[in-house]
């Protein structure tokens, strides 16, 4: 089965079931805003959100993860967690999915990190299509990732009174095979899909002033834009950038220590580049000293050193670190003012 | 098994956990300097290049990049030379033999021995740089017959902080090793030079086209030297340098040793000075 559909009535029902297969996280209104939660009841599940305070990463990249237990005296090691649970993500994102497939670049890369992968071994994406922009924040079309480009289990596309979903891996399949509520879908839902994407083709447009090729070019040459300055004299150091976006991965190593100052853990935290000292050295060299270029270090590890690196762009579209910023910094504005100054707006 | 082979399976489990390292000689060098005799757990082997680091761990003060100061060549055992400038250094300048650390490593690149066979060899340090250049100069001495003239020159900031003096007689005895060193400011029994390392270089004769530059030293240093071995006529790719940065994983993830799109800890700690120039200007050391 490549497609299969569901009609919305019966979508509490498969909901339900997927509970029973695993531990199931997805979206959930929280006041003005939406974050992904455990999944207590169906119906508190939000389909139609603006992207969730946190990208689903909290689950895969935890905030505060322990690496192993440790014996001061005498020296020992141990496993910190002997098991990790299955667990679905469902109706993430497309920006959010492309968030994911960075992490993988990065953490497979070798050395790999086996403690993300062991989280990511035990992890079922299904997530649901956008037909039309969360907000005025989001770039996700110039980034391509406003359409699925794969990297899900499952993906759920709304058309009238049904979701068709693509079925997308085994372990997908899994979860609408032998359902009679789900069924294969047709020669009329695959006509719908199309029409669909085809009316999503007028509404999401290239946010940025010109295509991505410039935009990496003018990174290339624009080092010393005046843009950075700019956004360096706004910016307060908050980290909160950093710390929403899907494809920061920055961490810092640390230890606590049990009540009897013997036994302990040792764990990995996120940290942001933003910090005034995330890359002081212990003679007390700062080579990344001023928030700008601090702030320029982080747009250029979306739009120039991982494009590099692994041929990807690590900014998804999402449009979180503009939603949050502080100080108003916008990602759209700053990317073509860049443009301009670099003679491409 | 090899001890590498054992040291990558550890690795592949978790490269977070460290292994076991038993301190079999500790003592003060100078005032601020502590030097370490470490020996593995199971006697393995670290296995290192001249010019790698380690991690190393205390619990409860969790980890700090050291580099190594001893070569591969001497067995079973490997040095570290550790300034006290931290919470983490300042407790493990408590350590002292028969006390344990935890030890992940050895990481990222080191000196390109290989191809600095047969090639002349100036070997220029500042301050605390000599720690990870004694592993080259040990590592030299051990295969003297493999390079052509070595000469080393050294700089800090006074006579009492000079690392390694009683070696120092040892490299010029035994392995024909030229050596010259100078301080910024003298004392009264100093009778050596006295100026910036960087007076010392217009002296030294050399063939540039066979010679590799090695500059380690802090980070103000190196722009100087550069300028100067680049003024001998040098190629960018015979002038190596090791840059320190804050490494806190090892594997090219936490992003902390990070310049501009280069994880130092993976692609560094030494790299060669035509990558240097790349840079577009995250990397202070870079001559101007």
């Amino acid at each position: 089965m490549k497609y299969a559909t569901i009609k919305k009535a019966d979508l509490g029902t498969w909901i339900g079931h997927l509970q029973k297969k695993a531990k199931l996280y997805a979206p959930r209104k929280k006041e003005n805003l939406y974050v992904f939660r455990p999944v207590k009841d169906a119906r508190d599940i939000a389909l139609k959100y603006i992207p969730t305070i946190l990208p689903p990463k909290k689950y895969y990249f935890p905030q505060h993860e322990k690496l192993f237990k440790f014996v001061i005296d005498r020296f020992k090691t141990a496993k910190a967690i002997a098991e990790f649970e299955e667990f679905i993500l469902f109706a993430v994102h497309t920006c959010d999915i492309a968030g994911i497939q960075c992490m993988d670049v990065v953490f497979r890369e070798s050395p790999e990190d086996p403690n993300y992968l062991n989280r990511k071994d035990k992890m079922t994406i299904v997530g649901i299509e956008c037909l039309e922009y969360c907000d005025r924040y989001a770039n996700c079309t110039a980034m391509g990732n406003h359409v699925p480009r794969g990297g899900y289990d499952l993906m759920m596309i709304e058309l009238k009174d049904a979701f068709i979903i693509h079925v997308n891996s085994e372990k997908g399949e899994r979860l609408v095979k032998g359902l009679p509520y789900i069924r294969e879908a047709g020669d009329d839902d695959m006509r719908a899909l199309e029409e669909a994407r085809e009316k999503k083709e007028t509404v999401f447009k290239n946010e940025f002033a010109k295509p991505l090729r410039d935009v990496y070019t003018s990174f290339d040459n624009g080092f010393a834009a005046p843009v950075w300055k700019d956004v360096g004299r706004r910016c307060v150091a908050c980290g909160n950038c950093t710390a929403v976006c899907p494809t920061c991965y920055c961490f810092d190593i640390a230890d606590d220590v049990e009540l009897d100052f013997n036994a302990g853990t040792r764990y990995r935290v996120w940290n942001s580049c933003q910090m005034d000292d995330f890359a002081k050295v212990a003679g007390g060299e700062d080579f990344r000293k001023g928030r700008d270029q601090r702030q320029r270090h982080r747009y250029y590890r979306k739009f120039k050193y991982p494009v590099d690196k692994f041929n990807r762009y690590f900014c998804t579209g999402c449009g979180r670190c503009t939603r949050t910023c502080m100080a108003g910094i916008s990602l759209i504005e700053t990317v073509n003012a860049l443009l301009c100054e670099e003679g491409m707006g | 098994m090899l001890d590498r082979e054992i040291l990558l399976e550890k690795m592949k489990v978790s490269p977070y956990k460290p292994l076991k390292g038993k301190i079999v000689r500790a003592e003060m060098v100078t005032e601020k300097e502590k030097f370490f005799r470490i020996e593995l757990e199971e006697k393995i082997a670290l296995g290192h290049e001249p010019g790698q680091f380690v991690m190393v761990s205390i619990f409860g003060f969790a980890e700090a990049p050291i580099s190594i100061a001893s070569s591969p060549t001497d067995k079973g055992y490997f040095d570290l030379v550790v300034r006290n400038v931290g919470v983490f250094t300042n407790k493990l300048h408590t350590l002292e033999k028969g006390d344990e650390v935890g030890i992940r490593g050895p990481f990222g690149k080191g000196f390109p021995v290989d191809n600095m066979f047969g090639f002349d060899i100036v070997i220029v340090g500042g301050g605390l740089g000599i720690v990870p250049l004694r592993s080259l100069i040990h590592y030299i001495m051990h295969n003297r017959n493999d390079f052509g003239n070595v000469q080393i020159l050294l700089g800090c900031k006074t006579p009492k902080e000079m690392l390694f003096r009683d070696e120092q007689k040892e490299w010029m005895k035994r392995a024909e090793i030229k050596f010259n060193c100078t301080v910024d400011r003298a004392d009264p029994d100093w009778k050596g030079n006295v100026g910036l390392i960087t007076t010392l270089i217009p002296g030294v004769d050399l063939n540039p086209s066979r010679t590799y530059g090695i500059v380690v030293g802090p980070p103000v240093m190196y722009k100087f030297v550069i300028v100067k071995l680049l003024e001998k006529e040098i190629p960018d790719h015979q002038i190596i340098v090791s840059l320190e940065r804050r490494m806190k994983c090892g594997l090219g993830k936490c992003g902390h040793c990070q310049i501009e799109g280069v994880y130092v800890c993976q692609s560094g700690p030494v790299f060669n000075y035509a990558q240097l120039k790349r840079f577009k200007g995250e990397c202070h050391e870079k001559a101007i």
